[in-house]
This record gives structure tokens, C-alpha cells and sequence, in this order.
């Protein structure tokens, strides 16, 4: 089995797959803990069919990088999706409900409306699903990833202190001169750049595991805010790691391969967390 | 110089007044009370002084070389601390995010302070603990500790014994009064009045006031 492994390891598509996986499975468990904590994991839901909705008009567009439309609009809906929340005429999950079906019939309707290959339901399917698209990434591609990726990790680290503050307390932070809507709004924007970058990953219907599941399995162990960060974005690089591997042993689709392992993980932690007390 | 002075002042949300006609003055070393039922308007009127909101018509004043946001604010707790994974020593050194200024991480001398105010609170053998085992008496004590932090001078502290057991409550009023005698000024929003009679140098009865229209 080594030697198998090591035999697709040759491949540099191999190797892009697991350098992006890898990446981009830390970037998403970096803020899973705030979303969750913030009651805000459906955003990631929502958002991540926004931006399905966004690749099928740069799919019917036939645009080379599709990154330039899908990248801001689904920035722009985060930030609509977040700022409603404060005042809400229509309460913040029946709005981010709304907002995910809307756009997921949009995007089906307009990639059948205005087809750009004979397989239809194959591309819906590859968008829902990441299915092989990881496997297919070019230079570029994992250039892009990789830069992006590295942006949002330092992002964090700087805004570490000041995600804290706003996640624990907003009305003390507010309090006391922190720019609270300033850095709901960066928090909007890096999830968004996330779940972009995640797309290519697992697909847009399984995003949001890769950014709740790392968080919840860190929260039923650790106790201090430092510890669940970093043990969340471990565990999830490891479950991308394990999940591509056996997914390129055993053919089985990435993304749900991934996911399978976050959710496995999950059980484990939440066992170990209940028998610790 | 008093450290606040509010001015034919008038709050209330979209352009809607709750209360109209506030003057009053809090010097250093006042333990002033805001007392008033739910829903007349004191908490309104609170986050007019913290400056999470803009006066309808009136001015708040800051004197003496007091900042907005050098006030040391407890909080009601939200539904996310509930169950929020957090050290209390982080939550303590949280406190200091005013004095951060423009630089990212916190320093030696924010976590000498958020040591202090943790011993200040006689709660140094938490420190290390998750914030959502604490009892209700326990967690009111590290949030203190996080508001004395953001400040050296002015606590304001929302409903302090809200949900507290009469016991622990008790020891909570003693702690607000030994940090008062200690020198700091302490602005208290409160429903309790038989409770607040002991304590405080000058109430401030909303309840008193009429809706007018400003």
C-alpha cells in the first residue's frame, strides 16, 4: 500500500492535492470556532451556496478565472448576511435560508439554461460535491490557494486578540473603543475568501463541516480559547491529510472522504470529552 | 471636577425618547446608583454613557482627563459566554484590548495587570480554569477582574448581582464596596433598591422621570 502511495505521490497533481487540501483545511478550522460560538455555522451554509450560484454564472460566462466574480460576490453577501443579523427585519437564519435555496436554484437554473458541456448534472454534481476537481488543479491554482491561504492564517494571527475579544464579549469590546462592526466585517470577508478556497476542496454542499467540525471537536476537549484554536486547526489539517490519502487509495470521492474523517474525529472527541468530564 | 456630567440630556433608539431631562453629575469617588424597573429606560441610558449610542439631544460630558473608553464595564452575561472555552485568565487579559492601542498582541505589562486584578478578586486558583465551569458567583468575579483592567478609575457595572444566590450576592455588594473604598468610582444600574440604600452615596431614580418628549 506504501508503495502505491508513494507511486501517485510521483504525480505532481497528487502532490498540488494534498499541498492545497492540507492548507486550505487550516484556514477553515481558524475561524470555526468564532462562527460556532457566534451562532453564526449556517453562514457558512449559506455563503457556500452563494458562491455555487456565482460559479455557474462564471461557468455560463465561460470566464478562465472564475475567482473574479465568484471571490467578490460571495464577499458581498457575507457582508449583507453578517450586517443583517444586528437589525433584522427578517431574522438571521430564515435570511440566510432564504439566501442559500435562492441561490442554489438560481445557479441549477442558469447552468441549465445556458449549458456549457453536455454533462449537465455532472457539473452540478463536481460543484456540489468537489468530487474530482481537487485532483485536476493546476500550477496556478495552487498558487492562488496557497497565497490566499497564507493571507487569511496571517490575518488571524495578528487579529488573534481582538477575534477573541469580539467573539467572547461584544458589548464589552464595544465599550471600551473596539471596533467591533470593523472586525465583524474582516471576519465576514476572511470567511467568505475560506469558503471560496474551500470550494475547490470538498464542493459547496460540504463546506461548512470543514469549518464546524474541527471546532466542535476541539470544544468538547480543550478549555482554554488558545488550545481549541490550535488543536482544531491540527486535527483538521490531519483529517485532510488522512482523507485525500485514502480517497486516491480507495477511489472514493475527496470531499466526502474528508468530511467522513472530520465526523469520525468528531465521535472520538466527543467520547474522550464526556469520559474527562 | 466631576468625571461625568450629563446636560438636559435625552436618550432613547431611532429617534425615539425613553427618558428626557437627565442632569446629573458623578465625581471621583461616587458610588452612584441608577435605579429603575425593567423597561424604564436605564439600560438605554447606560449604553448612552459607554458611548454604544448617541444622545437623542443633551451632551454627556467627560471631565477630569477621562476617556470613553478608559470606563470598566460589567456586563449582563450573553447566552454565547455560556458555554464559551476560554481561560479565565484569558478572559481577564481580554480586559486590556483598550490599551492595546495599535499593536497586535499583549505584552508583559497587560499580563502583570491581568495577574493583578486576578489576585485583586481573590480568584488566582481559577485562573487556569474553562470559564463555563464556574459557578454564577465565580464567572461575575473574572468579569470584574476584566473590567478592572480597561480601567484605574470607573466601574459600571449592569445588574452585578443578577442571578445570584443571596449569599453570594452579599459578597458581591462587599467587593463593589471595597474597590469603591479603594478609590474607584463605581456606577451601578440596579432594580434592587433595598440593597442599593446601603451601599451607594446618591441614587438616581428613573423611575421618577417623566417621558416627555425632547
Amino acid at each position: 500500500m506504501l508503495d502505491k502511495l508513494l507511486m501517485y505521490l510521483e504525480f505532481p497533481f497528487v502532490r498540488y492535492a494534498l499541498v492545497v487540501g492540507v492548507l486550505i483545511a487550516l484556514c477553515s478550522s481558524l475561524l470555526g470556532v468564532t462562527l460556532v460560538l457566534k451562532r453564526y455555522s449556517f453562514i457558512g451554509d449559506g455563503l457556500s451556496h452563494v458562491a455555487f450560484g456565482a460559479l455557474a454564472i462564471a461557468t455560463v460566462l465561460q470566464l478562465t478565472n472564475k475567482m473574479i466574480i465568484v471571490l467578490p460576490l460571495t464577499i458581498l453577501f457575507a457582508i449583507l448576511l453578517l450586517r443583517k443579523g444586528q437589525n433584522a427585519k427578517i431574522k438571521g437564519d430564515a435570511a440566510i435560508a432564504m439566501l442559500s435555496v435562492g441561490a442554489l436554484a438560481f445557479g441549477y437554473l442558469v447552468m441549465n439554461l445556458f449549458p456549457t458541456s453536455s454533462n449537465i448534472s455532472g457539473d452540478v454534481c463536481s460543484t456540489l460535491f468537489g468530487s474530482t476537481s481537487i485532483l485536476t488543479l493546476t500550477k496556478a491554482d495552487v498558487w492562488a490557494c496557497g497565497i490566499l491561504a497564507i493571507i487569511v492564517i496571517l490575518i488571524f494571527i495578528l487579529f488573534y486578540n481582538r477575534i477573541f475579544a469580539v467573539t467572547f464579549d461584544e458589548n464589552f469590546a464595544n465599550a471600551v473603543g473596539t471596533k467591533v462592526n470593523l472586525y465583524n466585517l474582516l471576519i465576514a470577508t476572511v470567511i467568505a475568501v475560506i469558503i471560496v478556497l474551500a470550494m475547490n476542496l470538498v464542493g459547496s454542499l460540504l463546506i461548512s463541516a470543514l469549518v464546524i467540525f474541527p471546532a466542535l471537536s476541539a470544544m468538547s476537549i480543550f478549555k482554554s480559547f488558545k488550545s481549541v484554536t490550535i488543536f482544531s486547526a491540527i486535527s483538521s489539517m490531519i483529517c485532510a491529510l488522512v482523507g485525500i490519502i485514502v480517497s486516491i487509495l480507495a477511489g472514493t470521492p475527496v470531499g466526502s472522504t474528508i468530511v467522513a474523517v472530520d465526523v469520525v474525529l468528531f465521535g472520538v472527541c466527543y467520547l474522550v470529552g464526556r469520559i474527562k468530564g | 471636577m466631576a468625571l461625568l456630567t450629563a446636560k438636559k440630556l435625552c436618550v432613547g433608539y431611532d429617534g425615539q425618547a425613553v427618558l428626557s431631562d437627565i442632569n446629573f453629575e458623578i465625581n471621583a469617588g461616587d458610588y452612584f446608583c441608577i435605579i429603575g424597573e425593567n423597561g424604564s429606560g436605564k439600560s438605554t441610558l447606560m449604553k448612552t454613557m459607554l458611548g454604544l449610542q448617541n444622545p437623542i439631544s443633551g451632551v454627556m460630558e467627560f471631565g477630569d482627563g477621562l476617556n470613553q473608553n478608559e470606563i470598566g464595564y460589567l456586563p449582563q452575561q450573553s447566552i454565547v459566554q455560556r458555554d464559551f472555552p476560554a481561560s479565565v485568565f484569558e478572559i481577564v487579559l481580554s480586559g486590556c484590548q483598550n490599551s492595546l492601542k495599535n499593536s497586535f498582541f499583549y505584552n508583559n505589562g497587560h499580563k502583570k495587570m491581568a495577574m493583578e486584578n486576578i489576585k485583586r478578586m481573590g480568584i488566582e486558583d481559577l485562573k487556569d480554569r474553562c470559564y463555563r465551569e464556574l459557578s454564577g458567583g465565580q464567572q461575575q468575579r473574572v468579569l470584574l477582574a476584566r473590567a478592572l483592567c480597561a480601567t484605574k478609575r470607573v466601574l459600571l457595572l449592569d445588574e452585578p448581582v443578577a442571578g445570584l444566590d443571596p449569599q453570594v450576592t452579599e459578597e458581591m455588594y462587599r467587593l463593589i464596596k471595597r474597590l469603591n473604598d479603594e478609590g474607584l468610582t463605581i456606577i451601578m444600574i440596579s432594580h434592587d433598591m433595598g440593597a442599593v440604600k446601603d451601599y451607594a452615596t446618591r441614587i438616581l431614580n428613573v423611575n421618577d422621570m417623566e417621558k416627555m418628549s425632547c
